[in-house]
């Protein structure tokens, strides 16, 4: 089977895109790479380490529009005989695959979570985590976004070669006025380690004891809903149902009650830390280690102990 | 301007999810239907501000059974102008975003609003898909949204960060938090939605491409371990040792 992967390799290649290069490896099948961005030929190529015999390349074409994204990876999957597509489920494929879809008539499955079963049926999320579908397609071709931090990826080969391709992509219909890139952050969806508070802060001012543990960890700070809305924090680091969903590998969450809408949205994580003062605070029974305390006691002991760690040599 | 805000109904965000049918169905006994939160809370009120700002006319349209109706309702009471109900089952996001594509090609509207995702299904899917049935520019999560004239500004999330974005309407664009606050109708509107235009229209002939086979309910969490408060070094070991995750 041919199978194309699309990466967006906009400022560097998250972990996600090896992500989707070996889930197609895993698959199996002659898997290309078609990418757009700015990275550089010989980081692309490390692509090949993970299962990709090629990758093409078109950095002419703007990230931000996808339409001409579209005609690029729909110009690929023509070139190579695709008759899998498989993204990273980031913000780009998100508006990219569902259109694809319909160029293609290709079935879409998003947020797929494992490799196709031995039906062909893909595993996806739904019901904001709180439940699992196995999804089938009926066309003859296929698109998988994968889910980020689903899949792990491992290394099987060597670098490949990277091609420049014209993808006719056209011009672009989306003009960019401004980037704004918060310098230093880890952003919330890449993120492995997620320091997370809610409203037993008590104000914006006591975020520092949560900042403090997140630059201690190298985690990225969220917040519950509440604490968005009243603008103690900024809203993209709100999670939940109707904010970002999250599965990092470690989520440590003060002061937050575990709403069922709060649960939603971190349920994929895969060890969940709770700091709460109420012992029947909901979220203990979806947590994997309690700390039944003040947050304003607690965060400052956790800080200090995971300098400790990381201080000596494991 | 002519405004098109697609509506989604989902399960109220604390229903029990539990399937029937041997897991093949999702099971609606006792759930209660609302309008899509990323709907109504972001598209619907950005979409009925513009129009109150700028004129014109909004219309909002979901794909669905006369079941549907209570949510069409909903909206039409938060202050849509009328409303159109596809009378079908929504089989797949390709199926419903090509009827409603098919709508608003005989129709023409100026931008054509969704939610984010709807939250049963979260696949972010019948926004992009509309865009390309209709060869339409697409700006997907926009955060705030302002038109003047014929340019729409858009704030969108981008990976790591927030991006400004412009593009001329015709366009579709799906929107997330930050692009308005949600707005409780009060009883002129509830009364007022009851005699607002509805417009069933039947669907067209569009196969579906996918269909979920069978569900099924995590694994229940093994109970949790308690950590002394005065004993975090014991958490940070764990966390190394047994967890594996720092
Ligand atoms: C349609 C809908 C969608 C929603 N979507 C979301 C969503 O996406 N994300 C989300 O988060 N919520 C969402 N909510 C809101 C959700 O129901 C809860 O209200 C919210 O998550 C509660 O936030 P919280 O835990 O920060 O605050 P609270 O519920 O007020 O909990 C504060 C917690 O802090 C503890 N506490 C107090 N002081 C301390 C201290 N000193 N140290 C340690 N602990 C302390 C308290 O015991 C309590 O458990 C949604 C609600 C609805 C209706």
């Amino acid at each position: 089977m041919n199978i194309l992967v699309y990466i967006n390799s906009s400022n560097h290649l998250a972990k996600s895109a090896f992500e989707a290069v070996a889930y197609a490896k895993k698959i199996g099948g002659t898997i290309t790479v078609v990418a757009t961005g700015s990275v550089d030929d010989a980081t692309l190529g490390t692509l090949g380490e993970y299962g990709a015999q090629k990758v093409l390349i078109d950095r002419s074409v703007a990230t931000e529009d996808s339409q001409q994204v579209t005609r690029l990876i729909a110009k690929a999957a023509e070139s190579t005989g695709a008759e899998l597509i498989i993204f990273s489920h980031d913000l780009v494929a998100k508006a990219v695959a569902p259109r694809l879809s319909v160029r293609l008539k290709a079935g879409l499955i998003s947020g797929a979570v494992d490799v196709p079963n031995a039906n062909g049926q893909v595993k996806v999320n739904v019901f904001s985590g709180k439940a699992f579908g196995f999804v089938s397609v009926k066309s003859a071709k296929k698109i998988i976004s994968l889910l980020p931090n689903s899949f792990q990826p491992e290394k099987t080969g060597s670098a490949c070669s990277v091609e420049a391709f014209d993808g006719a992509a056209g011009t672009s219909a989306i003009k960019v006025i401004e980037t704004k890139m918060p310098e230093g952050e880890i952003p919330l969806p890449e993120a492995e380690l997620v320091v997370s508070a809610g409203r037993g802060l008590k104000g914006p001012e006591n975020w520092g004891i949560v900042e403090d543990l997140a630059k201690a960890l190298g985690a990225a700070t969220a917040c519950s809903r509440p604490v968005a809305d009243i603008g103690w924090r900024p809203h993209h680091e709100h999670v939940g149902q109707t904010g970002v969903a999250i599965r990092p590998n470690l989520y440590i969450a003060a002061g937050i009650s575990g709403a069922i809408q709060h649960l939603a949205g971190v349920n994929g994580s895969k060890v969940i830390v709770v700091i709460n003062t109420d012992p029947e605070a909901p979220f203990f029974k979806a947590a994997d280690y309690g700390v039944v305390g003040d947050a304003f006691e607690v965060l400052p002991k956790l800080t200090e102990a995971v300098k400790k760690f990381r201080s000596t040599p494991h | 301007m002519k405004i098109l805000v697609c509506i989604s109904k989902s399960p109220d965000t604390t229903s029990k999810i539990a399937f029937s049918d041997g897991n093949k169905q999702f099971d609606e006994n006792g759930v209660q239907y609302i309008v899509n939160p990323y709907d109504e809370w972001y598209a619907l009120v950005r979409g009925l501000e513009l129009k109150e700002t700028l004129g014109g006319n909004l219309t909002i349209i979901t794909v669905g059974n006369a079941a549907d109706e209570a949510i069409i309702r909903k909206a039409l009471a938060i202050g849509a102008d009328d409303a159109v109900r596809i009378d079908a089952d929504p089989k797949d996001a390709y199926f419903t975003a090509v009827q409603i594509a098919e709508y608003a090609k005989t129709n023409g509207f100026d931008l054509i609003l969704t939610g984010k995702e709807t939250i049963n299904y979260n696949g972010s899917q019948v926004a992009g898909m509309i865009a390309e049935a209709l060869d339409l520019p697409f700006v997907s999560l926009a955060t705030k949204l302002d038109i003047n004239g014929t340019t729409a500004r858009m704030e969108q999330e981008i990976v790591g960060g927030v991006q400004v974005v412009e593009a001329n309407l015709p366009l579709v664009v799906s929107c997330a938090k930050g692009m308005a606050e949600q707005r409780i109708p009060n009883m002129r509107g509830i009364m007022a939605a009851r005699t607002k235009p509805l417009t069933v229209v039947a669907p067209a002939s569009v196969e579906d491409l996918t269909a979920y086979v069978e569900y099924g309910l995590p694994a229940a969490k093994s109970a949790v371990k308690m950590i002394d408060p005065n004993n975090m070094d014991e958490l940070v070991a764990l966390l190394h040792n047994e967890a594996k995750v720092i």
